[in-house]
């Protein structure tokens, strides 16, 4: 088969890139896949799954330049996190609710991921309050004259809450160098697009003062290629802008979800044959980049990657509850 | 040392730690051009800029939201909710995220932010212009909730709480803005949250207070000295930390316990001074606690004496004083 004429290049990926954008991809996929079984095994109570999702949040957070950049994510950024550092270990530690889990010590759900070092701000459940934070930091950011990109990821539903409205509004007005990701996968739960979006995500921008794109979240490369475009415009002190990746979840929203009640199967398999992931894999084979024995050996060994950030995750310690008063201030005991 | 009232000492206590350390800014609604609806930021946005000086949107979700993530960043955000009776649409951003953030993330981040909120009623303000707001604040672990109540004390609390490497909600008495006056130190001063300051020594009667009602106390008690009653009068100005030290202590002496205040009785900060006196000195009292509390009306109505009815006034709290003195 004749070499297939590459996107990556006038993309600035090198093979290198593509490469590690094809293991983090995995990576996540695999951890969910892993965490899926510790929940049905009784032995985790609860996931937030990301399948589907990974080329979106790979593709995306390829576009960011980490050690620098702001992460700002929502609960299903699994894949995302993994780009801005967090192992498969990191992944497990905050699963089991371990007291190395860095995003929180055990004290949050699985998959309200943060950790400063790497520039991930600490998440909660309630929907969208990440995107005020974003603001108030691309705000910071432009203050101090530091060149900063903020980015900040949630669903479709997400963009109903005022706080998501409010911070397109003062991002806006202020051109901050911020872009606004949506991860549409066309459910919030079990509520379908439909009945959250009035019109279309991407063309709120608009009412907002800043551009609004939307892509194809299954395709790695072109998700990237609108990322960095936007990334590039908020480095320069072109301001905001809106992108919309459409995607789909295979799984349920959560372990305590039954995706039955409201998807039909035909669904789930029409979109389950749009994965992002062989789909990369056909480009990384169509441009040499990978073959077939490169896949395996990829697949092998990320699977190995897992089972070992796993195995060491279960074995790590719980968090003491003598520690439990610590951390509520700065300066203050508290007592029960 | 130099006389002045509450709001000048908020406005030149700003503006001098703004001057002072860059990281400092304020936003809210109006703060910029207008210098605020109480003046308070008044000559700002000349002096220090749009960048520093920010007229948000008019969405306090908003303002609680962005400086959150400014605090996260490095900056010390003061933002002013033009009146605490608003406050609620950033109720979620301040429970849930300034107030967790530090234990969320087991000490990872910190919201270092100060929310001012001006409050409180006796000023034709009505239902929307005159709650007091600390018992839903003071009840999340995580915020610390004061409300200094002589200009001495707004200095030293203020840059104590632009200081604080944690989410202060900076309680300011509306009714106080003009007609408090006090002389202030010239010189840049903290005074520690959780200090309980005794503004009148008694050996009869303990009364505790904070806000507008502390000043009505003080009234009261002062009257009651012609009848040879002395109250100990003791401003709280922190509600969280709140120093029951010196309230147990004065207590033990006097063995009598009052508490005032304009907030709903029901579930106020009475509720907890009371319920820790029981706990801690029960046997020391010589009396029942008495509370003095907003009624249980949804919020103080418009009409004079409507109002009047509403707020406690210096003859009630004097009533009471004499009768737990008399017990």
């Amino acid at each position: 088969m004749p070499k297939k004429k590459d996107q990556h290049t006038e993309l600035g990926l090198k093979e290198e890139d593509l490469v590690e954008m094809y293991r983090f991809m995995l990576l996540g996929r695999f951890c969910d896949e892993r965490q899926w079984g510790f929940n049905r095994q009784g032995k985790a109570p609860f996931v937030v799954p990301v399948s589907g999702h990974e080329g979106a949040q790979v593709g995306s957070g390829w576009a960011f330049e980490r050690g620098k950049d702001v992460f700002c994510p929502y609960y299903r950024d699994m894949a995302l996190v993994l780009v801005a550092g967090f192992t498969a270990r990191d992944v497990f530690l905050g699963l089991f609710g371990k007291k190395d889990d860095p995003s929180s010590g055990g004290r949050q759900m699985p998959a309200h991921w943060g950790s400063a070092k790497r520039n991930i701000i600490t998440g909660s459940s309630p929907i969208a309050t990440q995107v005020l934070h974003a603001a108030g930091i691309a705000y910071s950011k432009k203050l101090k004259g530091e060149d900063a990109v903020v980015g900040t990821w949630f669903g479709e539903g997400g963009t109903s809450e005022g706080d998501w409205h409010g911070a397109m509004n003062f991002a806006g007005i202020h051109q901050l160098p911020l872009v606004f990701i949506c991860e549409n996968n066309q459910y919030a739960i079990s509520v379908h697009e439909s009945m959250q979006v009035a019109g279309r995500v991407y063309k709120r921008a608009e009412g907002y003062g800043m551009p609004g794109v939307e892509a194809d979240g299954n395709d790695i490369l072109e998700t990237f290629r609108v990322t960095k475009e936007a990334v590039d415009r908020a480095r320069s002190g072109g301001g905001p802008s809106l992108i919309e990746l459409r995607t789909y979840r295979y799984y349920s929203h959560t372990s305590d979800d039954d995706d039955r009640t409201y998807r039909t199967r035909e669904e789930v398999e029409e979109w389950r044959a749009k994965d992002p992931i062989p789909r990369f894999e056909e480009y990384l084979k169509s441009v040499e980049v990978l073959d077939d024995g490169g896949i395996a050996k990829m697949r092998e060994d990320t699977q190995e990657e897992v089972a070992q950030g796993a195995k060491e995750a279960q074995e790590a310690d719980l968090p003491d509850p003598a520690e439990a008063m610590r951390n509520v201030y700065a300066d203050l005991e508290v007592t029960p | 040392m130099t006389e002045k009232n509450m709001v000048q000492t908020i406005h030149d206590t700003l503006y001098d730690e703004m001057k002072r350390d860059e990281r400092v800014l304020v936003l809210g609604e109006d703060v910029g051009a207008r210098g605020g609806v109480f003046r308070a930021t008044m000559g700002f946005l000349d002096e220090f800029g749009k960048g520093r000086v920010l007229d948000t949107p008019l969405d306090e979700c908003l303002i609680a939201g962005v400086s959150i993530g400014m605090a996260i960043d490095g900056l010390r955000p003061v933002a002013e909710m033009q009146f605490a009776d608003f406050i609620f649409p950033a109720f979620n951003q301040i429970v849930q995220e300034a107030a967790r953030i530090r234990y969320r993330s087991n000490g990872d981040f910190s919201v270092p932010m100060v929310i001012r909120a001006p409050y409180g009623g006796g000023v034709h303000g009505a239902l929307y212009h005159s709650q007091s707001i600390e018992a839903f604040f003071a009840h999340v672990p995580g915020l610390k909730v004061v409300a200094p109540v002589t200009p001495h004390d707004v200095k030293g609390m203020l840059l104590q709480a632009i200081e604080d490497p944690d989410p202060v909600i900076f309680l300011e008495h509306k009714k106080t803005y003009r007609s408090i006056k006090g002389e202030v130190p010239d010189e840049r001063y903290t005074i520690e949250f959780g200090k309980a300051e005794i503004r009148r020594q008694g050996s009869d009667v303990t009364c505790v207070s904070y806000g507008l009602m502390m000043h009505y106390c003080m009234e009261a008690a002062e009257r009651l000295t012609s009848e040879g009653i002395e109250v100990e009068v003791i401003d709280l100005r922190s509600i969280y930390p709140l120093d029951m030290d010196t309230v147990l202590a004065s207590v033990g002496k006097t063995g009598k316990a009052m508490i005032v205040y304009e907030d709903n009785k029901f579930l106020g900060l009475g509720a907890e001074v009371a319920a820790q006196i029981a706990e801690h000195a029960l046997f020391e009292l010589d009396g029942p606690i008495v509370r003095i509390g907003g009624p249980h009306v949804p919020a103080m109505p418009y009409a004079p004496t409507l109002e009047h009815w509403f707020l406690p006034d210096a003859d009630r709290i004097e009533q009471e004083m004499r009768k737990l003195a008399e017990f």
